[in-house]
């Protein structure tokens, strides 16, 4: 146990840490009803890959992770703009933003 | 040594924060525990020598998304419902796939030569950032710049009252 904490932190324990907030954010996507729930947990999964990019970048000395890191950023903010516009939209067509609302489309 | 507790403390922070996201019971609770996860990234973003990012992050994550989000929450709730309802039917195949999926990707780390040794270095500045967004990658920027153009003409689109007459 020593013999890890004798060197500053790898990329392994970077790579571990976006491992558990994506984790996280897919049980939220799995166990959450309300669609903006939903939408925020795929933020937390978004975030994971961020870390992932920038933990690269700094471990193999090259700026392009962090490039992409920025690209990555303004998708997610692309992204959420449009969720955010369907489910207002859903909310006016069913007065509730549960994903379990929409059955239109089930047989 | 001091690394380490800088990462472990950061640690703590967005794991309790995205803990609380997916556990809180209250929709603006929720988002106000993204904010911190996502300050806590920007902190992480620090410790890892991208200072440009950091501030992007706050900027655009905690600044524009999260205050979208609140709009999001306000918009589509009624006073009387300020509770989630939870899906506890199947909350227990949710943590038995989420934790498949992480024994995945740590199998996936753990093995992987690479990633073992691998070692921290010393990254150009924010100024090389920008010659590289600008001069290598300046076709993926324009067209990012285009997406955002379109999802706000499409997002306006969408949410705009359709008259009736």
């Amino acid at each position: 146990m020593n013999e890890i904490f004798a060197h500053p932190p790898g990329l392994a324990a970077y790579l571990i840490l976006a491992a558990m907030l994506f984790c996280i954010g897919l049980y939220g996507v799995f166990s959450r009803k309300n669609t903006l729930a939903i939408l925020i947990s795929i933020e937390l999964m978004a975030n994971a890959v961020n870390i992932n990019f920038v933990a690269f970048s700094r471990f193999s000395g090259d700026l392009t992770g962090q490039a992409f890191a920025l690209f990555s950023i303004a998708l997610t903010v692309a992204e959420v703009i449009i969720g955010i516009a369907i489910v207002i939209l859903m909310y006016r067509a069913h007065k509730s933003i549960d994903a379990d609302a929409t059955t239109e489309m089930s047989g | 040594m001091m690394l380490w507790l800088g990462f472990s403390l950061i640690s703590l922070v967005i794991l309790n924060g995205a803990l609380n996201v997916v556990k809180s019971d209250d929709l603006v609770h929720t988002v106000f525990w993204l904010a911190l996860t996502l300050l806590g990234t920007a902190a992480l973003f620090v410790h890892l020598d991208a200072e440009f990012l950091a501030a992007v992050q706050v900027l655009l994550y905690t600044g524009g998304v999260v205050t979208l989000m609140l709009f999001g929450v306000m918009l589509t709730r009624r006073v009387s419902e300020v509770r989630i309802v939870h899906g506890t039917a199947n909350k227990v195949r949710a943590i038995a796939s989420a934790l498949a999926v992480f024994g995945a990707i740590v199998l996936a780390v753990v093995r992987d030569k690479q990633t073992a040794h691998a070692v921290a270095t010393d990254l150009a500045d924010t100024e090389a950032l920008g010659i590289m967004v600008f001069q290598d990658m300046v076709l993926p920027f324009e067209l990012l710049s285009l997406l955002l153009l379109a999802a706000m003409v499409g997002a306006i689109a969408l949410a705009r009252k359709v008259d009736p007459s």
